[in-house]
């Protein structure tokens, strides 16, 4: 059979090798199916697929869970303050309450040392000892929360009950926030051990957002005469400003969702006290300490809902932080390749 | 353009007397017994292959070489009597006298075109009462005003790279330094924009005593009036421009001037 070499063309000189084979129509040699390549394109988008119907389904699960407890409560679920099981009495309020302070109170005590500890692992810490301490305060971040919560009862809160709290009381007594019984465990407590638990997050995210901006910005500050203090104050810090809030939306997204170790030390008890030295009592923990006992219907779909309202706050927390972090990325990622552009000429 | 009748540099009055300077990066030696005279109010341009210490040379001016870890100096650096590698010496407050211009405009992206201004102000912790004038006059200096009168409260990066390196030259003359060490200030602009930073460099060193590090000979012979040959972390010369390009002592210069390696 005669192929596509010696077809219509005039003037080529004999064609070296042509695309076509014995045997095959002259598409023949540069035909072919991957098959491997199909199988592998396809499974990995089916995983893809999971992640995005994973919580599509699990909020149309919970939504369908709590109908029962939606059209029984209307919009008064969110500001009653009864939790009665007995008498079928469901208001979320001091769940939310409680999830909402204790995570707040977390993040002014950790933001400030969480800060500190990026700002001098990113810009003042010397060399060597950055990556063992970097490495120490990611270490924080995977220990297990049960044993934050078994430490935070063993050791926390007899030392918050002996010392901390009689302490606060004589000093400070005056304000509202630091009266009753000094119990230990309590809305301070939990909202200490959460600090403890989310000054590594939100470190080690800002110290990467910290290393992110570029050595030509502290450069311009220093070459002007600017301290360390100064350069990290006006040229660093406000280009990390977004990222870092991002952190902080990341450490707070992990402190309300936080489950174990706050109520093992939060007292588990549904009522709004002002005193942080009062037991309380967070969504998550309710879920955990009543889900697997509830025999009530109405019981199951209120503690579903919470679930629901927690579900929606880590959403619209998480995509916050996402949206403010890559602010940042963008910022210094535009400097970065202008400045590869340029010294490439 | 090149001045024929210029001294040579050692008998002009000096702005900076360097003695005996070693630089180090760990354990290389990026500086090699450099002794020279870089003459006050004139334009000294640092030429040399890529490699051969002429940053290294510029950042000890300024005292941000040792800024780099395992950095390190020894010999002198004078300036007005001073030896600024003395102990009694606050590097910090040293950089606000000897002013950098870095090879890529970087204002800061965070602060406004006037915020850029004065930066170097508000960095030393100064709120001059009388702001407006500073940055009028400022950047009718760098030839920018004109240009950005009407937008200085949009941000420094909006504006184009000549005029963004402009800004930062006026960053500079705001906190009113004695010498401005420039690293290679127009490598990143295009030549239309490198001809009116060169046009302004000409007018700034009645003034000011400028130090440029390029690694564009030809100009190096436009701007400066003095030119030092580093290589290999030595200065091989350092002579009025006109004679390194067109009658050097040394032929290694000679070899480089005329392009021959580098």
């Amino acid at each position: 059979m005669k192929t596509a070499a010696n077809a219509p063309s005039t003037v080529d000189p004999p064609a070296p090798a042509s695309f076509a084979e014995k045997g095959r129509d002259k598409w023949g040699a540069l035909q072919g199916v991957h098959w491997g390549d199909k199988i592998f394109h396809y499974t990995t988008g089916t995983f893809a697929i999971l992640v995005l119907a994973l919580p599509l389904l699990m909020m149309v699960m919970l939504i369908a869970a709590s109908r029962l407890s939606i059209t029984n409560f209307g919009p008064a679920f969110l500001v009653d303050t009864q939790w009665d099981p007995v008498r079928e009495e469901f208001g979320a309020l001091p769940f939310i309450f409680g999830t909402v302070v204790s995570s707040l109170l977390a993040l002014l005590l950790a933001v400030p040392v969480s800060l500190g500890l990026a700002i001098f692992l990113s810009e003042l810490c010397p060399k060597k000892l950055r990556k063992p301490l970097g490495f120490f305060s990611e270490l924080l971040a995977a220990i297990p929360s049960v044993v934050y919560g078994f430490w935070g009862i063993f050791v926390m809160l007899p030392w918050l009950r002996d010392s901390v709290q009689p302490a606060l009381a004589r000093w400070f007594g005056f304000l509202p926030i630091f009266q009753g019984q000094a119990l230990g465990f309590g809305m301070l407590a939990a909202a200490m051990i959460l600090a403890i638990m989310i000054v590594p997050t939100i470190a080690s995210i800002s110290r990467d957002v910290l290393r992110a901006v570029p050595d030509t910005e502290r450069e311009a500050a220093i070459a002007l005469g600017a301290t360390p203090w100064e350069t990290i104050r006006h040229a660093v810090l406000p280009m990390a400003k977004s990222g870092i809030l991002g952190a902080v939306i990341l450490g707070l997204n992990r402190a309300l969702g936080e489950t174990m170790a706050v109520t093992m030390v939060i007292g588990n008890r549904p009522k709004i006290s002002a005193s942080l030295f009062d037991p309380s009592h967070s969504m998550a923990s309710v879920i955990a300490n009543e889900l697997i006992e509830a025999e009530k219907d109405i019981h199951v779909s209120s503690l579903s809902q919470i679930a629901l309202l927690l579900f929606g706050v880590a959403l619209v927390m998480n995509l916050g932080a996402r949206w403010l972090v890559s602010g940042v990325k963008r910022r210094a990622a535009k400097i970065t390749a202008s400045v590869k552009l340029e010294t490439s000429k | 353009m090149m001045q024929s009748n210029l001294p040579a540099p050692s008998q002009l009055p000096a702005r900076i007397v360097v003695e005996d300077l070693n630089a180090y990066f760990g354990g290389a030696h990026a500086l090699h017994h450099i002794t020279a005279q870089i003459p006050d109010k004139k334009l000294t341009a640092i030429i040399g292959p890529s490699g051969c210490g002429k940053s290294t040379f510029l950042r000890c001016l300024n005292r941000m070489h040792e800024l780099v870890a395992g950095a390190r100096v020894s010999g002198r650096v004078v300036m007005d009597d001073i030896d600024i590698y003395d102990k009694r010496v606050d590097p910090v407050r040293l950089r606000r006298r000897v002013g950098m211009v870095f090879q890529k405009p970087n204002p800061f992206p965070t602060m406004s075109i006037r915020e850029n201004v004065l930066a170097g102000l508000t960095l030393n912790g100064i709120r001059p009462k009388d702001a407006d004038a500073i940055v009028q006059h400022t950047l009718e200096r760098v030839a920018l005003w004109t240009e950005v009168k009407d937008k200085l409260h949009n941000s420094g990066t909006s504006l184009s790279g000549g005029q963004q390196q402009r800004l930062c030259i006026a960053r500079v003359l705001a906190v009113q330094p004695s010498v401005i060490l420039l690293d290679e200030p127009c490598s990143a602009l295009d030549p239309i924009a490198t001809a009116r930073i060169e046009e302004l460099f000409a007018e700034l060193k009645n003034e000011y005593t400028l130090v440029m590090v390029t690694h564009n000979m030809q100009q190096a012979a436009r701007v400066s009036d003095y030119t030092a040959f580093f290589y290999m972390g030595d200065l091989v010369e350092l002579d009025t421009t006109q004679r390194i390009f067109t009658n050097p002592k040394v032929s290694k210069t000679e070899e480089y001037v005329t392009g021959r390696f580098g």
